[in-house]
């Protein structure tokens, strides 16, 4: 596999591959994948973390020189089998630990705010 | 702290004593627990220590002595937990503000073994935020301690189980491995620290960071320790779907089989840039003693380990963002309340996770969007690929490799916060074993220029712990200075 790698990594910094993924991280890109993530950022915080992804991502572009093509992704390490077990009842956890860890409860249910329109 | 008051204590020499009656598990958990109370305010180790439920496990492992009946193999000995590992109704944090006092409804299946084993589980450990980090500094309730410096930081992410057996607050303790969290800590705090083959140890129980490369894992003051406490947790668990079924390699019988004739690679990329000179000479000493002891030691080129550290830091953080979904505020750990389901769920993540955390999950959603997932996180799975062929191909002519642990010995506290990238490095050595999915050891071996302890890694194929533990039963044995 060896063959595959460029001479040394200093020089695997390529420009022109993959499209979208030569740009550095935006302010909007990370506002984007903020909001995905469920996290408010202020001004400071947006203008800090666009940064230093940046500074990660840059690094893991001496992956963009290798040739990978025809080569398997791995997801995990050991190979993926259906995994079978007996249809025997077990014991299950107990509903009143389990509730009582939650924020908020009524009528045995987890209770959340409104999900739709205003409250 | 200049000495270590409980070195010389092991698991082994406190599991015979109890179980022949010589000693209480009540008194040797006594003495645990004044060394905590009286050293743990400078270190903090733990985040929670379980008085209360200890006292009446060393009770319930002393009347079974009485009784005649024998508790185990690990009975009467202390054991602390890495606070990502599930105790039932015992505060399980992950060292987050957003699981502050959640209580789980169930034990990890390696706290039930541990049980079964007769060990007296004492507390939980302080680490970094969700296992993200090199130094327990993301820590919400503050950073650990290097209990030989306490200028200087412990490693992470398990950075608390690590300076618990370092300062003698426990004999052993349980960490979990990522990209390095148990080797790198055990590095900095000179003591033993094994990462095993990925599903060798069930991580039912274990609150994920990144499923396809945590594992669970030992820390000890000594190989034969480590031993014991691994081969009392591994096996198959039918609740952990990627363990592996295989039963678990027999490491006793094999400690003292020495490496007359083993073939020992030291890995090359390795041992140059990034890596202090004095780690790389204590690593050259280490070839040399195994050289000495019999084996026959080369250098060996593993060329694409030096992508390890890109791939992990988008494969990691990939399946971080997946994984800390769960954290909405709705079945359990707490809630900032908001008018709407998604307002609370915004303030609740905002509030709750740390900034460590907060980048790790948007790089990792970053990666998996459309548009950047193929540039990303789908070249990054085949990196893994390619370091696993090239320690495949190093395997068809080495037994086992050898490396440093971490590029360099402790550091001061603050000294990498602002950088995560500088942090980042600290893992270059032990990253690509996770991806590969293989089992690593780290042993102490003597120590840096600063006089801080240096670590050196003995890395195996899957399931290779037999002879792993074989050949670092003998750099303990010739360790400069023997064990710290």
């Amino acid at each position: 596999m060896s063959d595959r790698l460029p001479k040394s990594p200093d020089n695997a910094k390529s420009p022109n591959n993959d499209g979208g993924a030569n740009q550095r991280i935006s302010a909007d890109d990370v506002a984007k994948v903020a909001n995905l993530s469920r996290l408010t950022l202020d001004a400071d915080e947006l203008d800090l973390f666009t940064h230093q992804l940046a500074d990660i991502l840059d690094h893991a572009r001496d992956i963009e020189a290798l040739d990978l093509e025809g080569v398997e992704p791995m997801a995990r390490p050991l190979p993926l089998v259906n995994v079978f077990r007996a249809d025997e009842p077990g014991e299950p956890l107990d509903r009143a630990e389990v509730l009582a860890a939650a924020p908020s409860v009524e009528n045995n249910q987890f209770r959340v705010p409104p999900s739709l329109g205003e409250r | 702290m200049t000495s270590n008051p409980g070195a010389h204590l092991t698991a082994i020499d406190i599991a015979a004593s109890v179980r022949s009656g010589e000693r209480t598990a009540g008194d040797v958990l006594e003495e645990h627990l004044e060394r905590i109370a009286s050293s743990d305010a400078e270190i903090h180790a733990f985040n929670h220590v379980m008085v209360d439920e200890a006292r009446h496990c060393a009770q319930a492992v002393d009347t079974a002595v009485k009784a005649g009946e024998d508790p185990g193999p690990l009975a009467g000995v202390p054991v602390a937990l890495k606070d990502n590992m599930c105790t039932r109704a015992v505060p399980t944090t992950c060292s987050s503000r957003i699981l502050q006092g959640w209580k789980p409804p169930y034990d990890a299946t390696v706290v039930q073994r541990l049980g079964m084993a007769g060990a007296v589980v004492i507390g939980k450990t302080n680490m970094d935020e969700f296992a993200m980090g090199s130094s327990t500094e993301n820590s919400a309730f503050g950073p650990t301690r290097n209990p030989w410096d306490t200028s200087c930081v412990p490693g992470g992410s398990s950075g608390g189980s690590a300076a618990a057996v370092a300062a003698g607050f426990v004999p052993i303790s349980l960490g979990s491995d990522t990209g390095g969290s148990i080797r790198q800590p055990a590095a900095l705090c000179g003591v033993v620290g094994v990462k095993p083959t990925y599903g060798a140890v069930s991580r039912f129980g274990l609150i994920a960071f990144a499923s396809s490369l945590d594992q669970i894992g030992p820390f000890a003051n000594t190989v034969a320790d480590a031993a014991l406490v691994l081969e009392a947790i591994a096996g198959h668990d039918p609740a952990d779907s990627t363990s592996i079924r295989e039963p678990f390699a027999e490491l006793f019988p094999h400690l003292d089989d020495g490496v007359s004739g083993t073939r020992i690679g030291l890995i090359t990329e390795m041992m140059g840039e990034g890596i202090d000179a004095d780690v790389a000479a204590r690593t050259r000493e280490a070839a040399d003693a195994l050289e000495a002891a019999g084996a026959t030691v080369q250098e060996v080129s593993i060329p694409a380990v030096n992508y390890g550290l890109s791939a992990y830091y988008l494969v990691a953080p990939a399946e971080a963002s997946s994984n800390l979904a769960r954290y909405d505020g709705v079945r359990y750990g707490n809630r900032v309340e908001g008018n709407t389901t998604d307002e609370m769920m915004f303030a609740t993540r905002t509030e709750g996770f740390g900034d460590e955390v907060k980048r790790r999950i948007m790089l990792g959603a970053y990666a998996l969007s459309a548009g950047y997932y193929d540039a990303f996180y789908g070249k990054a799975l085949k990196v893994r690929t390619l370091i696993r062929a090239d320690f495949q191909v190093a395997y068809e002519k080495f037994d086992v490799l050898l490396s440093p642990t971490s590029p360099s010995t402790a550091f001061p506290l603050g000294d990498k916060t602002a950088d995560p990238m500088a942090m980042y490095l600290n893992d270059v050595c032990t990253i690509p074993t996770n991806l590969a999915g293989h089992p690593a050891i780290s042993v102490p071996f003597g120590t840096g220029d600063d006089g801080l302890s240096i670590g050196v890694q003995v890395l195996a194929p899957p399931q290779g712990e037999q002879q792993m533990f074989t050949a670092a039963a003998v750099l303990e044995s010739a360790a400069p200075g023997g064990a710290r």
